[in-house]
């Protein structure tokens, strides 16, 4: 990834509104070709970070680079960077066609070729049977694709998405998730893309930005965020997890020797940790194993609890479990057909571990 | 069900029959009579003929029809030159006191126009505002004559009708979103271009109204020319009147006024058409 | 910055424009010189004058009395009108609406020498109760419209859980709708009885000469000449008008919150 070559930098960019600071000093740097995502919750700065590239808003200082030029002081119109709206921002008034050939007559294509430019970016978004159709005569789906030729037509440097998805319902946001992924591969233009949904972020992206309260929290490949998240933010908003309090109790070769929840066990880290040191332990709940007391009584290195709560999620058994000093710790497992009594009882006393080598160290925050 | 029926039944039927007869029955009984002829007893004598209509094209009513399009067309250009900025700058603002400045639009459209129009009569008359500050400055020694002229008469609908221009200007581009706008320049329009292409085709529906609450009572507010323009300077409204209380020609009075209904019935027309345009209303 | 001090000033000529005359008025009504604008000292004595002049305060009163009632009528058909024509689909609706709209936007001068027409057909003699009908007429829509806009934003499941509960369908109205839109309903009848007592056009057509009301009575006043005391009531009825569409535009906007 590191030897693409970049197409936007936001070196040092800082923000604010009215006093309240959305922005706090932003450094990111986004590579040709990639598809990039920035999440994370409403009021992290993701959209603010956005509309800086686009041009909508400008850095109260920094720089903003496209394409090797500093573009702070040029208008959006003058970027080659276009943005397909929240709420797609269809011009009402115009039909299909106009609407996506807009760009090109603002920019004094000549007319024949906006008719085959538009034409061939209708085809790809597969509308070209809808060119004389005003907005609202079409269906949300056909809209997202209408604001994504009109952006695309334009043939930009980067594609700037502002959560393209929301206004879409469950089912047709997954098959418009999966059609724009295809579409940037096949077009190979830098997508940036803001949302808040991380299933959204997980699955289209090359590289996730988490940002929260103004600040990159992490930037990674998806597999990196979820697997290896650097704190208890990121490792909280993707995903579900559990976060175990632990203390080091002794260091031995890639890894230490700790009290968990009060249990005694061997975890795995290259985390330079020493003795004494208090951490966080975070499972994801695919990562627990549940087995009954009955059937295994040596309970070493295994913590204790009671069955509070089971949810049957189809594909999966999702149990919640109450550890004796209250910590409760949620874990979903598979089916497995071969095995008939995975059920448990409500209430009954099980034993609880984790896929070892499967767990994430972080150091106590503050600590 | 049967409860339910009673309360609708009730309290629709009491508007309708309100509305047939005070206002659909008259307005076909305007439109009967403009065919009918004079009769210096009862008003009106059933008959049918067109004369009333072909009045219209005499010379001396010409001229007036005429002369009232051409000052109902003028200050509705001119509120239109004058509102659109206005509310777009007004809509637009950021400003904290952005509501409190649309009331003091509001204000005036509510409040008497035949006292505004008295108002101006104090500012423009001989020894008024205008004339008392131009000769103290050295401008001009003598008064001058702008009561009784077109211009004063133009100035006095401008000044009354304003605010029925700017309101429906305002309501739609306040809801203009401002992502269009940000649509625009992102694919590479100028300002001017996003004003040609995206603002203004978006606000059509509120030009369109705006003219409609200005033209039309521009050819029927008889007493603006009363207090400002003497007896030269009259509008369709003043003719309409004298045919009803002086002349006593009611035929050919309806038929001054089914001109009105007919401009109404057109920009109504142009109204709806440009809502359907763009799927937005601003009324 | 330049930018923003045109478009501020701006703003203000076109204010200056739509006030300063307003204000000029009621400067002269304290003027004590009879003619001209030339400011000779501070006097109410216009004033004195005015509540002095029995006719002009008969034509007052007249006026009051149609605005109450024209108000009152109006307010009490738009909003039961408006509240059914919100809730039910029934045949017609469409009709009405458009003849709402219609009626809200025809002309007035067409609107007052159709009435004209049909009360001198009927043979209903002019008076308050033809200036009544009038006014009703031309408020009815302003009142509906009021409500609409309190209307769409009204839950419409909140009537549905009213009658779940047992309420009948006057009992829904009374305790569930009305109170809701209260402020509505009351800006709607400060707006009719405003557009009432400044009403000259419709009123010149639907009145008869035993029945003479403000506005008309200002109007003959001030086709012959400036007046110091019309400068005065016209002070007093802005300033009147601008407390009730005040008040009302407060009604309507307490709906944001």
């Amino acid at each position: 990834m590191e030897n693409r070559k970049p197409v936007v930098e936001l070196q040092n960019v800082k923000k604010s509104f009215d006093d309240k600071t959305i922005l706090k000093n932003i450094n990111l740097t986004i590579y040709n070709g990639e598809f990039l995502t920035l999440l994370g919750p409403s009021g992290c700065g993701k959209t603010t970070t956005l509309r800086i590239i686009a041009g909508f808003e400008s850095a109260d200082s920094g720089n903003v680079i496209i394409n090797g030029e500093r573009v702070n002081d040029i208008p959006p119109n003058k970027r080659g960077v276009h943005t397909v709206f929240q709420s797609y921002a269809l011009f009402p008034h115009m039909t299909v066609y106009n609407n996506v050939a807009f760009g090109l007559k603002m920019h004094k294509v000549p007319k024949n070729e906006i008719k085959s430019r538009v034409t061939e970016v209708l085809r790809i978004v597969k509308l070209e049977n809808f060119a004389d159709r005003k907005p609202h005569q079409l269906s949300g789906g056909q809209q997202q694709r209408v604001a994504l030729a009109r952006a695309l037509v334009n043939k930009p440097l980067v594609l700037l998405l502002d959560e393209p998805l929301s206004a879409l319902d469950a089912s047709l946001r997954k098959g418009m998730q999966k059609e724009l992924k295809q579409l940037q591969r096949a077009l190979g233009i830098t997508f940036i893309l803001v949302t808040h949904d991380q299933e959204e972020a997980l699955s289209m992206s090359d590289r996730v930005v988490v940002m929260n309260e103004g600040v990159i929290e992490q930037t990674g490949t998806p597999k990196n965020v979820y697997e290896e998240p650097n704190s208890v933010f990121v490792a909280g908003f993707i995903g579900d997890i559990n976060i175990l309090n632990g203390e080091v109790l002794g260091l031995g070769d890639g890894g230490i020797s700790a009290r968990v929840e009060g249990r005694l066990c061997a975890i795995k880290t290259k985390k330079s940790l020493k003795i004494g040191d208090r951490f966080k332990l975070l499972l994801r709940p695919e990562d627990m194993r549940i087995e009954k007391l009955s059937e295994n009584p040596e309970t070493d290195g295994l913590m204790i609890g009671n069955v509070v709560l089971k949810t049957y999620k189809g594909a999966t058994l999702d149990t919640l479990i109450r550890l004796q000093n209250g910590t409760q710790i949620k874990a979903s497992e598979f089916f497995d057909e071969e095995y008939e009594d995975f059920d448990y009882n409500m209430d009954e006393k099980v034993s609880i571990g984790w896929v070892s080598g499967w767990e994430v160290v972080l150091p106590d925050e503050g600590a | 069900m049967k409860e339910r029926n009673l309360f609708q039944i009730v309290t629709i039927g009491i508007i309708a029959i309100w509305l047939v007869i005070f206002a659909l029955i008259p307005n076909i009984m305007v439109f009967a009579v403009s065919f009918m002829e004079r009769s210096e007893e009862s008003f009106i004598k059933a008959a049918f003929t067109f004369e009333n209509y072909r009045a219209f094209f005499s010379s001396m009513y010409f001229s007036i029809f005429a002369a009232s399009f051409k000052m109902a067309f003028i200050t509705t250009l001119i509120c239109l030159v004058i509102g659109y900025p206005f509310a777009f700058i007004l809509a637009r603002s950021g400003s904290r006191f952005k509501s409190l400045l649309a009331l003091f639009v509001i204000i005036p459209y509510w409040t008497s126009a035949l006292i505004r129009t008295y108002a101006i009569k104090v500012i423009l008359t001989t020894n008024g505002l205008i004339n008392t500050f131009l000769i103290k400055a050295g401008v001009i020694s003598e008064p001058l004559n702008m009561l009784y002229t077109q211009g004063a008469v133009v100035l006095g609908l401008v000044y009354t009708l304003l605010p029925f221009m700017i309101l429906p200007l305002y309501a739609a581009i306040d809801k203009l979103d401002t992502r269009y706008i940000e649509a625009s320049q992102d694919l590479g329009a100028s300002r001017l271009q996003t004003l040609a292409y995206v603002i203004i085709p978006i606000t059509v529906p509120g030009i369109v109204a705006g003219c409609l609450l200005v033209f039309l009572p521009s050819l029927g507010l008889f007493y603006i020319p009363d207090i400002l323009g003497g007896a030269k300077n009259i509008l369709i409204g003043n003719l309409i009147r004298d045919q009803f209380l002086n002349s006593r020609n009611w035929p050919f009075g309806a038929a001054a006024s089914n001109i009105l209904t007919i401009v109404m019935a057109f920009m109504l027309f142009a109204y709806y058409k440009s809502v359907r345009a763009i799927n937005r209303r601003v009324l | 910055m330049l930018n923003k001090l045109l478009k501020r000033s701006y703003l203000g000529a076109v204010y200056l424009f739509l006030y300063a005359p307003l204000f000029l008025l009621i400067i002269l009504s304290f003027n004590s010189s009879e003619f001209g604008t030339k400011w000779t000292g501070f006097t109410t004595d216009w004033y004195l004058k005015l509540f002095n002049n029995g006719t002009l305060m008969d034509a007052a009163v007249n006026s009051f009395l149609v605005a109450v009632s024209s108000a009152t009528t109006a307010t009490v058909i738009g909003t039961l009108a408006a509240v059914s024509i919100f809730r039910f689909r029934f045949f017609g609706r469409n009709f009405l609406m458009t003849m709402l709209y219609i009626v809200m936007m025809s002309p007035e001068i067409v609107m007052g020498i159709s009435l004209l027409i049909l009360f001198m057909t009927l043979n209903i003699p002019l008076g308050f109760q033809t200036l009544l009908i009038a006014h009703t007429t031309f408020s009815l829509p302003f009142v509906m419209i009021v409500l609409f806009t309190r209307l769409s934003d009204f839950d419409k499941s909140v009537i549905e859980a009213a009658k779940d509960l047992g309420a009948d369908e006057l009992k829904t109205f009374w305790y569930v709708i009305l109170p809701s839109i209260a402020p509505a309903v009351v800006a709607g009848w400060l707006l009719s009885f405003t557009i009432s007592m400044d009403d000259s056009i419709a009123s010149f057509f639907t009145t008869g000469p035993g029945f003479e009301v403000l506005p008309l009575k200002i109007y003959s006043m001030v086709r012959l000449g400036i007046k110091p005391e019309v400068n005065a009531l016209s002070a007093i009825i802005f300033v009147f008008c601008i407390i009730l569409v005040v008040i009302a535009q407060f009604l309507l906007k307490e709906r944001k919150k």
